[in-house]
């Protein structure tokens, strides 16, 4: 039995109920709660909650918040696409319905604590209220007085207000430079194998035996505990492939105490699931519906990865060449590769010391647009008009995002590009023309 | 006009409302620039009827090539509508996690085309699935707060021009229109829940009538993505993620429009992302088949009038091909090709169905039948014909319409017999290894087209690969050439239809026949040996003899191949005639390559190279006209200037330049050339040539340079 979740001035059903909740997080969800201290007490003006995806963080958060009835809303900061509807939602849990008319137009951070103290003073906190933050990087990206002043929220409003933030990230990379309150930092480690088929047994098929489906969540998490450990997904898993698994059980083939059998049935198959659903290669409707259908019919699925091959206009497929090799050829070499007459130049002469290293392996490096023009011209094969439409093929090529403007936009003068497409890529188009590209790279020479 | 005010500056006059300019009708345009007025008016309805014939046509193509995509796409949201509804108390459901329904359009890289594809998307999901339907475009969506913003203002707008009661959609748009800040989804979902209640209330008599059944009770939100890959990544992320923790209570569903290739949305969005989407993958037909089925509707139609010569059909398809791939556009260049050839050619006024044409040749005036005779196919006929005769047609007006009459009748039954003729010789030779006439029909029908067919070589390589089929390959094309030859009424369509059959019983019966029967008529060499007296023809026939020895000896399925192959080819001879060689060709046939090369294929620095070195091209001012390359000194400035510079090396000098343009423009005032200040550099002179200088620049023909202060750099090539 696991310890109990214990804090003076909680009622005691209430911090089991809680417990119930938490399981293999009781330690994390404890620190919290004596961090918290008694719903009448100040507490701490912020606390920072750190730890990998699906580590509990917000669901620990919402239960403590929710079971011991403490006031407090949880804002996703991703949704708030200005900081007014931070404040908006804040001001509509703590005061009502109401309270958020007070905000003007495009609220700033200071008209939010103005509000907030006219309204506190109207209806005092009685209990400590709570604003939970949830992925909290994005505030970085915000206004830059936002998360310092939400930080000492509660010497700002003068109210028994903490703010909880939580995020992925941990707090060194959001600290800012000057006078800013450290807040409290709390880490939330991975949930271990043990915990994570611990917790993954909890929901167990109505109709099946609970140790049959802690049978089926070991042999899943043998198999994808290396790649992923997010328990989200695992659930995900679990549910997209328990049916197979039941299989045998139901044309009454195998015993449920049989599990050698039944893990040769499923381990194949699961591993399929890992290159396949898990990479949402397939989707998951996709995948139950081939587990309908016989094993004869599998596999005719093809991945969104299969379907690399992208169709381009004659003069777009040449162009995409120029830009790679303008991309991936340094300047100098031009003369070597695109005139008739260029002597004999051999690599190793003319090889500065920084060249020595492949250019693939540096990436593509920008080049102009007349570079790109002058080497189309010499790689296509038969004259081509400096027609408007070349250029705006360019632009295309842009838009579907095979070549990137390097630089803004506005430059109209001399712009930049990059090449954005790999080696196969290329090497695919450049066959569909018969152009021969590795020779006129210099890696490859 | 005056104005009263004593200081200088810059007024604003808005034009009177007298003095608007009538804006003249497209019927205005097109007849304005021709000279005879009825003809022109008659022409355009002509046009404007064949248009709006190709529009349909086109679109209902459109229509049909989609249906197919469009309708498994249908299925795949009337899917997930549904299993949205029968989310209960299933195991399955409640353990996995909840993913937002998204379907991976990848339509190709021909962007124009899209639009229509959406367009009939969305109207199709707005009439049978949901009327929750926004599409948003990148360009309008650069910030996440710009996305929200569109998505829920299209949603919540189009429902309120939708609903027919003021009230509520008075409702509904307050919360959008008068707080801007309640821009999020938890908004969304509150009018989403109202609506759907009122939606579900409605009884099906009422408004929706019929379709309202079919719609699930929570019908979908669909938002449409046009263009994937042009979004930042950055805020498709965030609207995903943000989407996926209302998914619950919303039932939301993308539709990615992707231009290049599915593997973009794994480049696009990471894991942690793309496990909220549920992506199932939808491929449109390519581009180049619906290219071929629009020619094949358009230009491949005997029915049609209007045709297109080789070199126009080049120009139309190398631009598809070789540029943008998009079907719009070339459906554009046709329309261009149109309208020039009833703009441009006045007897096209006999490019109609056959009753109006023979009609219209009745009301031909004394001009038009004047043109007919300058027509160069129509002199060549005139050539071929009796002395007698010939004086009549130059003579007579209405022997040339009695003419015209039987020679358009003629024109006529040529396209009915070639159509169905180049589609056998395409079947028969498009399964040919390396397609020597072309894989595609439209690469034959060129070369048709252009000259006769049958005395070029790829078609003689074709005839040999032919011989060499093998029965049941060859017997399967045939049968495939009598479906086609058989839909034809022409009747020596028929004729050809009936030897084809007979060849094709014959293949039948091969068994059966000898081929002694087959060969009867050929005369056996044997008797012939004996008329030979001559020693020297003894010897040669001996030869002779011995190589069809050696030679294996003919099957009959050899010999009947060859008859067949020979029957085509007669075929061939007969019908597939390049169309220039039949008279009055021109009236259908439009033919300037050149003209809609210009317009379709713009040279943006070729015009500009042509301003600059020749301004007459574009001022059309008599004083600016020279011969050759010279420009006249009455030019304007930046021509001049431009004139100079071309005889200059990598690096300018300004000053010299600026002498020789003072020269040029001093000689253009007219001045003594003796004078003392004749060619002197003035203020006025000065200011001209730096701005003239400046718009160069501008233009990219020089820049400022660092190697030399009072220097500039050239930044073209070539000139003199």
């Amino acid at each position: 039995m696991p310890a109990l979740v214990e804090q003076p001035g909680y009622a005691q059903e209430k911090l089991s109920a809680l417990t119930k909740r938490v399981p293999c997080r009781e330690t994390q969800a404890s620190t919290l709660l004596a961090l918290l201290g008694e719903p009448e007490h100040y507490s701490y003006p912020s606390i920072f909650i750190y730890g990998h995806r699906a580590s509990g963080k917000s669901h620990v958060t919402e239960s403590i918040l929710q079971e011991l009835e403490l006031p407090h809303v949880i804002v996703s900061c991703v949704e708030c696409v200005s900081p007014g509807l931070l404040f908006e939602q804040t001001l509509l849990a703590f005061f009502g319905p109401e309270a958020p008319t007070l905000l003007p137009r495009a609220p700033s951070l200071s008209d939010f604590v103005r509000v907030y103290k006219q309204l506190r003073a109207e209806t005092p906190a009685s209990h400590t209220r709570y604003l939970v933050l949830d992925r909290a990087e994005v505030l970085r990206d915000m206004e830059a007085n936002l998360l310092p002043g939400l930080l000492r929220l509660q010497e700002l409003v003068d109210d028994n207000v903490t703010v909880i933030l939580l995020s992925e990230i941990d707090w060194s990379k959001f600290r800012l430079n000057t006078g800013c309150l450290e807040p409290l930092l709390v880490h939330f480690p991975d949930y271990s194998k043990a915990e994570l088929q611990q917790i993954l047994e909890r929901d167990y098929h109505p109709a099946y035996s609970p140790e049959l489906y802690g049978l089926f969540i070991s042999i899943l998490l043998g198999v994808f505990y290396s790649v992923c450990r997010d328990l989200r997904e695992l659930r995900h898993l679990a549910a997209l492939n328990f049916s197979k698994f039941c299989e045998p059980l139901q044309r009454g083939e195998v015993k449920e105490s049989d599990t050698h059998k039944l893990w040769k049935n499923i381990e194949p198959h699961l591993k399929k699931a890992m290159q396949t659903v898990y990479l949402r290669e397939v989707s998951s409707v996709q995948w139950e519906q081939q587990q309908q259908m016989e094993d004869k019919e599998a596999g005719a699925l093809k991945g969104l990865s299969a379907y690399a091959h992208v169709e381009l206009p004659y003069y777009s497929k040449f162009l995409l060449i120029a830009a790679y090799l303008a991309s991936y050829n340094p300047a100098r070499t031009d003369r070597r590769f695109f005139l008739k007459h260029h002597g004999k130049l051999k690599k190793t002469n003319f090889l500065k010391k920084h060249e020595k290293t492949s250019n693939h392996l540096l990436g593509p490096k920008p080049f102009p647009l007349d570079r790109l023009l002058a080497i189309f011209y010499s790689v296509v094969d038969n004259r081509v008009a400096p027609t408007a439409s070349i250029f705006s093929q360019i632009s295309s090529l842009v838009t579907l995002q095979l070549l990137t403007q390097v630089g803004h936009d506005d430059q109209l003068d001399a712009p930049k590009y990059k090449c954005a497409v790999s080696l196969d890529f290329i090497q695919v188009i450049s066959r569909t023309v018969s152009f021969d590209i590795v020779r006129y790279l210099y890696d490859f020479l | 006009m005056a104005t009263s005010s004593v200081s200088k500056g810059c007024f604003v006059f808005k034009p009177s409302s007298k003095k608007k300019k009538k804006t003249l009708s497209l019927e205005d345009h097109f007849t304005n620039s021709s000279d005879d007025g009825e003809t022109a008016t008659r022409r355009f309805n002509i046009c404007q009827e064949l248009w709006d014939m190709t529009k349909s046509e086109t679109g209902m193509l459109q229509d049909e090539l989609n249906k197919k995509i469009l309708d498994s796409l249908l299925e795949f949201i009337k899917r997930s509508a549904s299993s949205f509804q029968s989310k209960v108390n299933d195991w399955a459901s409640v353990m996995r996690a909840s993913e937002i329904p998204t379907a991976a359009l990848v339509l190709g890289v021909n962007v124009p085309d899209h639009d229509m594809t959406f367009q009939s998307l969305s109207e199709l999901l707005q009439q049978s699935v949901t009327p929750f339907v926004v599409s948003v475009q990148a360009k309008e969506c650069a910030a996440l707060k710009h996305l929200m913003q569109k998505v829920l203002e299209r949603l919540m707008g189009v429902d309120v021009t939708m609903d027919d009661d003021e009230e509520d959609g008075g409702q509904h748009i307050a919360p959008t229109h008068h707080k801007r800040v309640h821009c999020s989804l938890s908004s969304l979902c509150d009018w989403y829940h109202s609506v759907s209640k009122k939606y579900a209330g409605t009884s099906p008599g009422k408004k929706r009538t019929s379709t309202a059944k079919d719609m699930p009770s929570n019908p979908p939100i669909v938002v449409i993505f046009k263009d994937l890959e042009a979004f930042s990544p950055r805020v498709l992320q965030d609207f995903i993620v943000i989407c996926s923790r209302y998914v619950q209570k919303l039932p939301l569903m993308f539709i990615f429009g992707i231009a290049t290739s599915p593997s973009t949305i794994q480049h696009m969005l990471p894991h942690s992302v793309s496990s909220l989407l549920c992506i199932e993958l939808f491929q449109s037909l390519s581009c180049t088949q619906h290219l071929a089925t629009v020619i094949d509707k358009l230009v491949l139609n005997p029915q049609f009038p209007f045709k297109l010569t080789g070199k126009v059909l080049q120009v139309l398809v190398s631009i598809f091909l070789y540029h943008d791939f998009s079907v719009r556009n070339f459906i554009k260049g046709f329309q261009l090709a149109l309208v020039e050839h009833f703009h441009s050619q006045p007897l096209s006024v006999l490019c109609c169905s056959k009753k109006e044409a023979l009609a219209h040749i009745q009301t031909l005036g004394h001009e038009d039948v004047e043109r007919v005779r300058q027509l160069p196919s129509f002199m060549r006929y005139v050539e071929t014909q009796e002395p007698q005769k010939q004086v009549e047609l130059l003579t007579k007006d209405q022997c040339v319409k009695e003419v015209c009459q039987s020679l358009l009748k003629a024109l006529r039954k040529y396209h009915k017999n070639y159509y169905p003729i180049l589609r056998c010789l395409h079947t028969l030779t498009s399964s040919l290894p390396k397609y020597p006439l072309g894989k595609q029909i439209r690469e034959l029908h060129i070369s048709c087209l252009e000259r006769n067919v049958w005395e070029t070589e790829e078609y003689d390589t074709a005839m040999q690969l032919l011989k060499l089929l093998a029965k049941d390959e060859l017997v399967a094309i045939l049968q495939k050439c009598v479906v086609i030859l058989s839909s034809s009424e022409s009747k020596k369509m028929k004729a050809a239809h009936g030897q084809l059959q007979s060849y094709l019983a014959k293949f039948d019966q091969l068994d059966n026949l000898s081929a002694e029967e087959l060969m009867q008529d050929a005369v056996s060499p044997e008797k012939e040996l004996h008329k030979k007296t001559d020693l020297y023809q003894l010897q040669k026939t001996l030869l002779e003899m011995k190589e069809t020895r050696r030679t294996k000896k003919k099957t009959p399925f050899e010999v009947l191949r060859n008859q067949i192959l020979e029957f085509v080819d007669s075929l061939v001879r007969v019908h597939l005639v390049p169309p220039e060689s039949k008279p009055l060709n021109e009236v259908c046939y439009y033919g300037s390559s050149g003209v809609l090369r210009r317009h379709l294929n713009a040279t943006p620095r070729t015009s500009i190279q042509t301003a600059l070195s020749n301004p007459y091209c574009y001022l059309q001012h008599e004083g600016l006209k020279t011969d050759s390359s010279a420009v006249s000194n009455a030019a304007p400035d930046i021509c001049i200037v431009y004139k100079l510079h071309l005889e200059c090396g990598r690096l300018i000098n300004l000053f010299d330049w600026l002498e020789a343009y003072s020269t040029v423009v001093s000689a253009a005032e007219g001045k003594d050339p003796d004078s003392t200040d004749y060619g002197k550099v003035d203020e006025l002179k000065h200011a001209r040539f730096i701005q003239a200088v400046s718009e160069l620049e501008f233009l990219g023909f020089v820049k400022a340079t660092k190697q030399k202060a009072d220097h500039v750099a050239r930044l073209t090539w070539g000139g003199c």
